[in-house]
This record gives C-alpha cells, sequence and structure tokens, in this order.
C-alpha cells in the first residue's frame, strides 16, 4: 500500500494531484465521502484530472471534456479514447491509502511516466 | 428516410468525428470519406506546439482509434473535391448530389456533409508571400516543413500575433530560436479577449524575451528568392531567416461557388444551428462552416476546436432524422503559450465589465470574468483550470456577487 496524503488534505467534491508516485495520481473525495485514486494525466492529452471537474463519481477533463468514471476508469466520449487507470483506495485513520496499480499507464504521447514508484512511503 | 450513401467532403477533426457520429446514431448505410490531405485524420492543435518542437510524432496526432479504424467508410484520402452538383429531388424522392473529386471520380450521394474547414490566410505576393522562407502552418506538412527551417540560433519572425503565432513564437524560442513577432493592431487579441486581457496574454512575450511590434503594419518582406527580412510601415527592418504569417484562415469553400450552396459574405458555408444548408441533403459542419446563431441573429463562424468534435454529433441527428442534439455549452477554446494554459468560455460582445477573482493579469495568472450586468458571461484563465472550469458553468447564471 502506498500512502497518499491525509483525507483532509483533500476538499469535499475536489481532486488533489500527488506526486510522489510515478507517474502522478489523483486522490478525490466526493461529496458522499467516497474516495477514489486514478492516475492523474488524462489519456488523451497533458492535463491534470485533479483540476477537473467532480460530478457524482465522474471527473471531467479540465482541457477537452472528456469524462472519466472514478470506479471504473471508463471514458464516456472523444476526444479521449482510452481509459485512465483506476488504483484501489482505502482509507485508514484519516489517511488515504491505495494499492498502486501494476497495470500499464494509459499515459497520453509524450508524456513520461512509468509504473514504478519513484518515492514516498510503501507499506 | 435515411440515406443510402453519405459523402463527407473533408478528413480532419469535423469530418471524422461526422462519420463516427453517424456510425454511433445507427447509420449502416454507405459512408465515403474525402480527404485533401494525404494523411488519415490527425489533430492540428499540436503542430504549433508539442508536434513542432518535436515533442510528438506524427503518429501521436492520429484522431483513429483501434476501435473505428476505417468505421466501415470508404476512405478517399490525398483527393480534392472539386465539384458538386447538387439535385433538388422530388416529393418522395430523395435528392441526389454529384462530389467531383480532382481525379475526375464523381461520388454520387444522398446526402453530403461539407466539412473542408479552411486554409491559412497568406501574405499577398506583391508582399513578398512566395518568398522561400515564409511559411503558414496549417496542415501536418506546413509543420514539418516550418519544423526544419527552425534551427537553433535562426532568426524567426511571426507576422501576426494571434493565438497561432504566439504559440509558434513560444515553441521556437524553447528551440533557441531568435523570435520576434509583428502585429499589425495595437494590441494582439483584442478581438477574441478584449484589450486590457489581449495586452496580459500578450505581456507572456515581453515576459519571455520575445521582442513583439505593435500597431505597425507590415510594408513588405525583403530578400531575393529567399526571404532576409520584415520591413514594417515605420521603416523599422527585422532580419528573418524565417517568416510565418499568422494571419488567420479562409473556408476552404472556393470549389463551391455556383454550386448552388449558399456562402456568407466571408465564404463560409451558410447553415441552420442543426448544420443543414438552404439545399436539402447538404450538411456543413467545422471551420468551414458558419452556422446560425440566435444569439447573434446571424450566421457565425467559430473555427473552435470543440465545435468541430461535438457539432457533428448534431449534424449526424438531423442528416439521420433523429431527436435534435442540443448543444448548450459555452464557446470553449484554450491555448498553450511558454508553458501557460490559456482557457476562454463564453460570448463576449465587447461592453462587459471585467473583473479579476484570482491571480493578476500582470502577473500573467488571472483568472479574469466579463460580466453584463450580474451575468457572468464569459472567463478566461491564465494557468487556471480548477477555477476556470468552475466559472464556465456559471456563466449565463445571474450572480448577487457581481
Amino acid at each position: 500500500m502506498h500512502h497518499l496524503c491525509a483525507l483532509d488534505d483533500v476538499v469535499p467534491g475536489e481532486g488533489l494531484r500527488v506526486t510522489t508516485t510515478s507517474p502522478p495520481v489523483a486522490v478525490f473525495r466526493t461529496d458522499d465521502d467516497e474516495v477514489y485514486v486514478v492516475d492523474d494525466t488524462c489519456t488523451h492529452q497533458d492535463a491534470s484530472l485533479a483540476d477537473g471537474y467532480l460530478e457524482g463519481c465522474w471527473v471531467e477533463c479540465p482541457l477537452h471534456e472528456s469524462r472519466f468514471d472514478l470506479r471504473t476508469g471508463a471514458v464516456d466520449q472523444p476526444p479521449a479514447k482510452r481509459g485512465v487507470r483506476t488504483h484501489a483506495a482505502q482509507v485508514v485513520d484519516g489517511q488515504v491509502w491505495a494499492e498502486l496499480s501494476t497495470d500499464a499507464p494509459n499515459l497520453p504521447p509524450g508524456v513520461a511516466g512509468s509504473t514504478a514508484v519513484a518515492s514516498g512511503v510503501t507499506a | 428516410m435515411s440515406p443510402r450513401h453519405v459523402v463527407v467532403v473533408g478528413a480532419s477533426l469535423a469530418g471524422h468525428a461526422t462519420a463516427r457520429a453517424l456510425r454511433d446514431a445507427g447509420y449502416d448505410g454507405a459512408l465515403t470519406i474525402v480527404g485533401d490531405e494525404q494523411h488519415r485524420p490527425y489533430d492540428r492543435p499540436p503542430l504549433s506546439k508539442g508536434f513542432l518542437d518535436g515533442t510528438l510524432a506524427a503518429e501521436d496526432l492520429a484522431l483513429e482509434d483501434a476501435d473505428d479504424t476505417d468505421l466501415a467508410a470508404t476512405w478517399l484520402v490525398g483527393h480534392r473535391a472539386v465539384g458538386l452538383d447538387v439535385g433538388l429531388g422530388a416529393p418522395g424522392v430523395a435528392a441526389t448530389h454529384c462530389v467531383t473529386l480532382d481525379d475526375g471520380t464523381v461520388l454520387v450521394a444522398d446526402a453530403v456533409v461539407l466539412a473542408t474547414g479552411a486554409r491559412a490566410r497568406r501574405l499577398p505576393a506583391h508582399l513578398g508571400g512566395d518568398l522561400a522562407g515564409v511559411h503558414t502552418l496549417r496542415t501536418l506538412d506546413d509543420a514539418l516543413a516550418l519544423r526544419a527551417e527552425l534551427v537553433p540560433g535562426s532568426r524567426l519572425v511571426l507576422v501576426g500575433a494571434g493565438f497561432v503565432g504566439a504559440e509558434i513564437a513560444a515553441t521556437a524560442s524553447k528551440l533557441g530560436v531568435d523570435v520576434s513577432l509583428v502585429e499589425a493592431s495595437t494590441t494582439p487579441l483584442a478581438g477574441p479577449l478584449g484589450a486590457e486581457v489581449g495586452a496580459a496574454v500578450a505581456g507572456l512575450h515581453a515576459a519571455h524575451g520575445t521582442p513583439l511590434y505593435c500597431g505597425v503594419p507590415v510594408a513588405g518582406l525583403t530578400g531575393a528568392t529567399q526571404v532576409d527580412g520584415v520591413l514594417l510601415d515605420d521603416g523599422t527592418h527585422l532580419p528573418a531567416d524565417v517568416v510565418v504569417a499568422g494571419i488567420g484562415s479562409v473556408p476552404a469553400t472556393d470549389w463551391l461557388v455556383g454550386t448552388g450552396v449558399p456562402l456568407t459574405d466571408a465564404g463560409a458555408v451558410a447553415a441552420d444551428a442543426d448544420g443543414a444548408t438552404a439545399v436539402p441533403g447538404v450538411w456543413a459542419v467545422g471551420d468551414c462552416s458558419a452556422w446560425w446563431d440566435g444569439d447573434r441573429a446571424a450566421h457565425h463562424r467559430t473555427e473552435h476546436w470543440n465545435d468541430a468534435l461535438v457539432r457533428p454529433r448534431t449534424v449526424a441527428a438531423s442528416l439521420l432524422g433523429l431527436a435534435p442534439v442540443v448543444t448548450t455549452a459555452a464557446p470553449y477554446f484554450w491555448s498553450d503559450q511558454y508553458g501557460v494554459r490559456l482557457q476562454f468560455a463564453g460570448r463576449r460582445t465587447g461592453d462587459e465589465v471585467l473583473t479579476v477573482e484570482a491571480g493578476s493579469l500582470e502577473g500573467g495568472d488571472a483568472l479574469a470574468v466579463y460580466w453584463r450586468g450580474h451575468v457572468p458571461v464569459a472567463v478566461l484563465g491564465m494557468g487556471q483550470p480548477k477555477l476556470f472550469n468552475r466559472w464556465k458553468r456559471s456563466l449565463g447564471v445571474a450572480s448577487v456577487a457581481a
């Protein structure tokens, strides 16, 4: 498990970009207080999904408005063609942890990144 | 009556999105896509950014994905449409239209979607526009030709400091090119953004050491066969190895003159709010078209990437006689310059009151809102994606916070 942030670091209804993973991930906290973790970079072009608009369990990319289902990573409409990689999130004692996926990330062309954990606390 | 053969003329974003929208909407008849470039559909915005600096390769720009590689369509790329004979049809009988290609091929269709896009406006020959080293940037091939000349230490002058010129300037300076911009108007981008915001965005050039000459028209380019400089009306001579004209685009509709398909004064295909032209069975979408805009009470050509992506869904529904697909989202565009992401949404007419809700215009990190009374009608963000998207959703809704 990888420690990402404190739950209080994430405003309800918003996302937080966490860069202690590589590639960076986005932690979303819904208005219903559900927590989801996905890769932060949109699969279409270099944009931070943590900056996107969160509505229910969906986040809209802030650049081109493709929406991703935070539960599955699925994308609803172009321009993004591929889903975003999801990570299993867990909140323990007010801290957000994730089991980082070992699947290959769907990063857009021109963005450096790998599935390797670059730094941060690993448990 | 569902058509039996749809011809989409244009194989860029709008044409490809139309083909996909038709298939998504259940159309299973014949589909032909004609494109005048040699390339399969690709995305143009990176041409002045990631593709120009070599971060992205041509295959990274592909618009097609594994699921829709051919959309069960006949692809005629590398062919330009040169003629359209519109049939009038008869009661109960669909009109039959004929599209003629440059190799003499005639495509017979009962529905035609015009999505030929636009061409870059060129500097006229009498000003030196035909000299070697003078470029425009619209196509992948244009970008390849320009990229080959943007070697470190070379001198580039951009004629026009609009979005394309500004993006090329930012990219070229990153490549180690000695860049200057010239702009005929006193403030770049004053048309789309207003003078105050336009000046702030243009300030990015100064902040990154790129000279910008405003308010002085170009008298002409200098050089015998190869361009060697840009001469301004006030006598200033800017030495140049490469010149790019970023002075707008014109709809690629010359082939439609005299066909009976109505064009606007500016040469765009006039269409209604569903993309239908006055000729039954002929639709138009994307940069070649000017759809009826109820707010302006006029046909309006937007040239926004988003419209070319989204409006084809409206066209497909109209063409197939399905329930209308109405897009209500505010017009939106973005631009990346010097690492700053600019985003604009909404409709401004020029008499709005501007407020800066976060950051500052001078600091190059503003979130600026354009108000008409107590209603926010447009928003501009400079590196403010989160706030921008929140404000975008509140456009058109009266606020007491004004």
